[in-house]
């Protein structure tokens, strides 16, 4: 990646008070996002079927777990390929909380928020096991806990549901929507306002203080030690975050399909999030919606174009994830900074009015190294 | 628990009532056609029907099972050469779930809101089913003939739409279960079964019949992993005299693999659905060398309520295999298909019933009616207060690569009723073999 | 004792097939300093082509020795087209371009053989020998995949360490820049490296095939355990990736038997972590880098 070829220094470049000014306006900037955002997808929802719907709010807790792990990867330099394992964690939990007698469940927010808190803390020991390792030793060791993670539910079929896994009863939309409110687009709501919050928090973070701490981390952790940063810490911070992400992420998809099983988490699952967060561009929060979309609307596509050009069941089963692999090998060769990166230019330079100077010229510097 | 399954019903019955909202939404877009008789149900136009499934086209469930939907595809070309059902052609789509209930969530929902199918027919999978129909219920599809048979699917209280097809676990369980006991009387038994509801729903049938001292072990497997060696070595150490399996067919012949292996010759008692010895044979044929394919699994037990492939004097398996050289010439006729185009024969029998203008109620309550048999060997028990299907099956044994049954159709029920045999003649199909000619 | 004999033999025949995987990836290690996760569906392809042998009516040993050749074939193709742009690149590269690859493979192989899992044959009868009165789950078929993996160990090592092409592949492999000064043809090596590590992925892959059938995703989890058995060993050694995938198949045959087979994978992943936490260069490594 050319993102991580970038040698910064920013902690000791950015006078204090201008960091302060800068995450007051970042801050409000990105609430000022989330907001059209908001407005947007609403709109989208109301004009969009239930099946539709259904893609949206897939596409949104999607983009949740790809933003977690493009932040954790592009901005920290660690790779995980266990996302998916993750995003189980969060979504037992939410199963567990919602299915859960005596008594009605908990309540929605309260729900995600257990399955966000308990991933972080599965975050905090994975990252700290997670620290210790680098490059192609950590996306094995992830590798394996995606393989291995979803069999607990088999050794506890009596508690996790085993491979028949647990469902749950949807939430339902308040009564004061109408009846003729479909469950579809309340999920999406659910799942798009997931999305925002996500957005709002890591955009800050990212802009912020623990964002440059954490590009310092990644670009050298000797450098970075030496400014006084804590390295294992950062790292551990880092995968926590990330870890958070794909806990709400897992409890918006038992919200969405009503269904947590270990079927649900193949390593497939975690290649797609490595594979949307690279197409989209590592570390980009804009990169990974636009990742997020891709690879929902890619087996939506791919199957109306087999369909179209008549091919073989095998031939169309297996399209999208041809087209996956192609484009994640077509990233890193041809555009090591994914969609972020093509459109990287426009982005820029609405980016731009923001920031220092002294950050511009940084990323420039980033770019070119 | 009580306090759940109201709060279970009151949630359903919300989720209904959205999904009329949903569906009523739906038909405004298509409603400018309707004439006086209100809107046509999704999927049904003045020329066509159109229903869908879910199915393991992929994955370690898909060999032998991923046949079914050319079965139900090629007794409905039949059907529609004929001039389909009260002047409307029949289109199935079958959509891959890979035997995995969270791509079932995913294909279901696109066969119910994007497809806009008229009904669900013969959803495969105890497991994966299980996940769609509170879906299916809520949004008032009919959930017809799901290709399983877990009890689950006759709860006509709580889940009105759906209805079994096959002959349930349970019943199967039991009926297997009392063959084994009388044949094995004394003898040492051991269990191999799916670790989910299906095994578990056999389990329950087989030890109802046969006494609990005389099952020395109860190993289980997950789907998905194929390392069972260790399973199989347990069996084999605790000197069983028989083995009885309620395992999907690649289970089965990694089983028999596994016995290999060991020496181990005990014999199997399988499952219908895990028995068709097509499947397992082309699974086997790699370790079967210079032998017919099927040698391995000579002499192996199962049920069904199926005639037996083998019996071509059958006059239902002479109509399906004249419909397979006619519109499936690839591919031979063997137990799946076989089950595709008896449960479409099924499908159209009721759809026929529902009149001129079939509606999504309609086609539930002709199935209501009862008298469904059609090919089976035994009656269905479909009637005003059961969803069921099949109420028995007939012991078989793989003699030279086809099943042979053996004895007598054998019928009960999926509780502690006595198992009878069922001695009534089968009746023959319709001389065109299309229901209603 | 009937029981822990017969799980050791049964880890035993498993352990010789990670052995494989492990000694494919640890050669790739060795030469590009990359981790190869196309592994996995790189010998699953060439074993998809030997049963397509086999299905068109050839012999076994054709469809062996098509797949060996194949898999020379298939790892310097993949070399010399995908893996070359990213050799020196950052490791997050190598790591995202074998993904995309695997993928790729799995999925180019379902349009052609679709996702079926298809029968494969042994060499040899799988049927265990008769041991004190007793048959032990570990057959003539196994026995040959525990030679034919100590035959290919035996034979690496002596090319390596006896031969000039080897002495040239390790050269490049630790200093490509002096090497290439010296007359050593780098690319050229890393090429044989990555053809000759693919052959013997691909001779785990039809070592295996009997007992998990064939189909595009059938060999995910001899991924994981391969490389597990390769960080028991090193990475770097080709006899510490033989000995780790005897050590990883005895462990997880021990926990399937004695705690269910839903272990297995969970037992990888807890080996795996406590050796990258305890000796992070594997239990037999004698000096300590660490490769960032």
């Amino acid at each position: 990646m050319a993102a991580t070829e970038q040698r910064a220094a920013d902690p000791g470049v950015d006078p204090a008070g201008l960091a302060t000014r800068l995450s007051r306006l970042t801050l409000t900037r990105n609430l000022g996002i989330a907001l059209v955002a908001g407005v947007v997808l609403l709109l989208i929802s109301n004009a969009l079927s239930p099946f539709d719907n259904l893609q949206l709010a897939t596409m949104a807790y999607t983009f949740i777990a790809v933003a977690g792990l493009s932040l954790l990867t592009g901005l920290n330099g660690q790779v995980s390929l266990g996302h998916g394992a993750l995003m189980a964690i969060g979504a037992y939990t939410a199963a567990k909380l919602f299915a859960e007698d005596p008594g009605p469940g908990w309540p929605l927010l309260a729900v995600l928020l257990a399955a966000t808190a308990v991933t972080a803390l599965a975050g905090v020991v994975i990252g700290a096991a997670a620290a210790r390792l680098r490059g192609p030793y950590l996306a094995g060791a992830t590798l394996a806990l995606a393989v291995a993670l979803p069999s607990i539910s088999e050794r506890f079929p009596d508690f996790l549901g085993g491979s028949n896994g647990l469902t749950i009863i949807p939430p339902l939309p308040p009564s004061g929507l109408g009846v003729d409110f479909a469950l579809e687009r309340w999920h999406a709501w659910i799942a798009c306002l997931g999305a925002l919050v996500a957005f709002v928090v890591l955009a800050n973070l990212v802009r912020g203080r623990q964002g440059r701490e954490w590009r310092a981390v990644r670009d050298d952790e000797i450098a970075a030690e030496l400014c006084g940063l804590h390295v294992a810490r950062s790292q551990v911070l880092a995968f926590v975050v990330s870890a958070a992400c794909c806990g709400l992420a897992g409890g918006l998809f038992v919200v969405v399909t009503q269904l947590a099983a270990p079927g649900a988490f193949p390593l497939a699952l975690s290649v797609s999030l490595l594979a949307a967060a690279v197409l989209g561009g590592l570390g980009s929060l804009g990169g990974a919606a636009a990742g997020a979309a891709l690879i929902v609307l890619i087996p939506r596509w791919s199957d109306d174009a087999s369909a179209a050009l008549g091919l073989t069941t095998n031939v169309q089963a297996n399209l999208a994830l041809a087209i996956y692999g192609l484009l994640l090998i077509a990233v890193v060769l041809l555009a090591p900074r994914g969609i972020a990166g093509i459109f990287g230019r426009a982005a820029h330079a609405v980016r731009t009015r923001w920031e220092s100077q002294q950050m511009r010229r940084h990323e420039r510097r980033g770019e070119v190294g | 628990m009580m306090v759940t399954r109201k709060r279970r019903l009151a949630a359903l019955m919300a989720v209904a009532m959205l999904a009329v909202g949903v569906s009523a939404c739906g038909d405004d877009d298509s409603s400018s056609s309707s004439g006086d008789g209100g809107a046509p149900p999704p999927g049904v136009t003045d020329t066509t029907v159109k229903v869908g499934g879910h199915f393991p086209l992929t994955g370690p469930a898909a060999p032998g099972y991923s046949q079914i939907p050319k079965g139900i595809e090629a007794y409905f070309e039949y059907v529609n050469a004929q001039g389909g059902v009260n002047g409307r052609k029949l289109e199935y789509i079958a959509r891959d779930d890979g035997y995995n209930p969270t791509n079932t969530v995913k294909v279901t929902r696109q066969l119910v809101l994007q497809d806009k199918v008229f009904a669900l027919l013969s959803g495969l999978g105890t497991p994966t089913h299980t996940k769609v129909v509170d879906f299916l219920n809520a949004s008032k599809v009919p959930d017809l003939f799901v290709a399983s048979g877990c009890l689950c699917w006759n709860e006509p209280e709580e889940h009105p739409w759906t209805f079994g097809w096959q002959t349930d676990y349970l019943t199967e369980g039991k009926i297997l279960g009392q063959y084994v006991a009388e044949k094995y009387g004394g003898k040492k038994i051991a269990y191999f079964t799916q670790n989910d509801d299906f095994g578990e729903d056999g389990v329950k049938g087989l030890d109802m019949e046969i006494p609990k001292d005389q099952v020395v072990a109860r190993e289980t497997y997950e789907s998905g992993n194929t390392e069972i060696g260790p399973q199989v070595a347990k069996i084999k150490a605790a000197g069983a005299d028989v083995v009885v399996a309620f395992t999907v067919p690649a289970y089965t012949a990694l089983l028999r693999l596994a016995q290999v292996q060991l020496n181990d010759v005990t014999p199997l008692v399988v499952s219908n659905v895990g028995s068709d010895p097509t499947t397992l044979g082309g699974l086997l044929k790699s370790f079967s060398k210079g032998k017919a394919d099927t040698s391995l699994i000579e002499g192996m037990e199962t049920a069904s309520y199926l005639p037996a492939l083998g019996d071509t004097e059958n006059p239902w398996i002479e109509l399906f295999s004249k419909v397979r050289q006619e519109y499936l010439a690839d591919e031979p006729l063997d137990g799946n298909i076989l089950y595709g185009m008896a449960t479409a024969y099924t499908f159209v029998t009721a759809l026929e019933r529902a009149g001129e203008d079939p509606t999504r109620q309609g086609i539930v309550d002709a199935i209501k009616e009862g008298d469904l048999q059609g090919p089976g060997l035994v009656p269905t028990r479909y009637s005003a207060d059961s969803n069921a299907g099949y109420s028995g099956v007939q012991i078989g044994v793989v003699k030279d690569g086809v099943i042979e049954l053996t004895g007598e159709p054998l019928v009960t029920d999926a509780g502690e009723g006595a198992i009878e045999p069922y001695t009534e003649e089968q009746p023959p199909p319709p001389s065109e073999g299309v229901p209603g000619t | 004792m009937q029981r822990f004999l017969d799980l050791t033999l049964d880890g035993l025949a498993s352990g010789a097939i990670y052995a494989a995987v492990a000694l494919s990836l640890v050669m790739i290690w060795r030469a590009t300093r990359i981790l190869n996760f196309a592994q996995a569906g790189m010998l699953m392809l060439t074993t998809f082509i030997a049963w397509s042998i086999l299905d068109a009516g050839g012999g076994y040993w054709l469809a062996f020795a098509a797949a060996l050749a194949s898999g020379f074939l298939l790892g310097a193709v993949v070399e010399r087209v995908v893996i070359r742009p990213v050799e020196g690149a950052p490791p997050l590269n190598a790591v995202i371009v074998t993904l995309g690859l695997l993928v790729v493979l799995q999925a180019g192989a379902g349009m052609v053989w679709g996702n079926q899992p298809e029968s494969f044959p042994a060499a040899f009868s799988i049927q265990g020998f008769e041991l004190f009165g007793h048959t032990v789950p570990f057959s003539r078929a196994d026995l040959f995949a525990v030679i034919a993996v100590a035959i290919v160990l035996v034979l690496l090592v002596v090319l390596f360490r006896r031969t000039s092409i080897g002495l040239q592949m390790r050269a490049a492999a630790l200093a490509p820049d002096v090497s290439k000064l010296l007359g050593v043809r780098v690319g050229r090596m890393f090429t044989l490296g990555w053809g000759l590590a693919a052959m013997v992925g691909a001779l785990a892959g039809v070592l295996v095939a009997p007992s998990v059938f064939v189909s595009p995703s059938s060999f995910d989890a001899i991924l994981v355990f391969g490389f597990t058995a390769a960080v028991v060993g090193g990475l770097e050694s080709p006899p510490g990736a033989v000995v780790g995938g005897i050590l990883v198949g005895l462990a997880l045959s021990y926990m399937s038997g004695y705690f269910g087979s839903s272990t297995v994978t969970l037992g990888a992943l807890g080996i795996l972590v406590a050796v990258l936490m305890i000796r992070p260069n594997g239990l037999f490594a004698t000096s300590h880098t660490r490769h960032v």
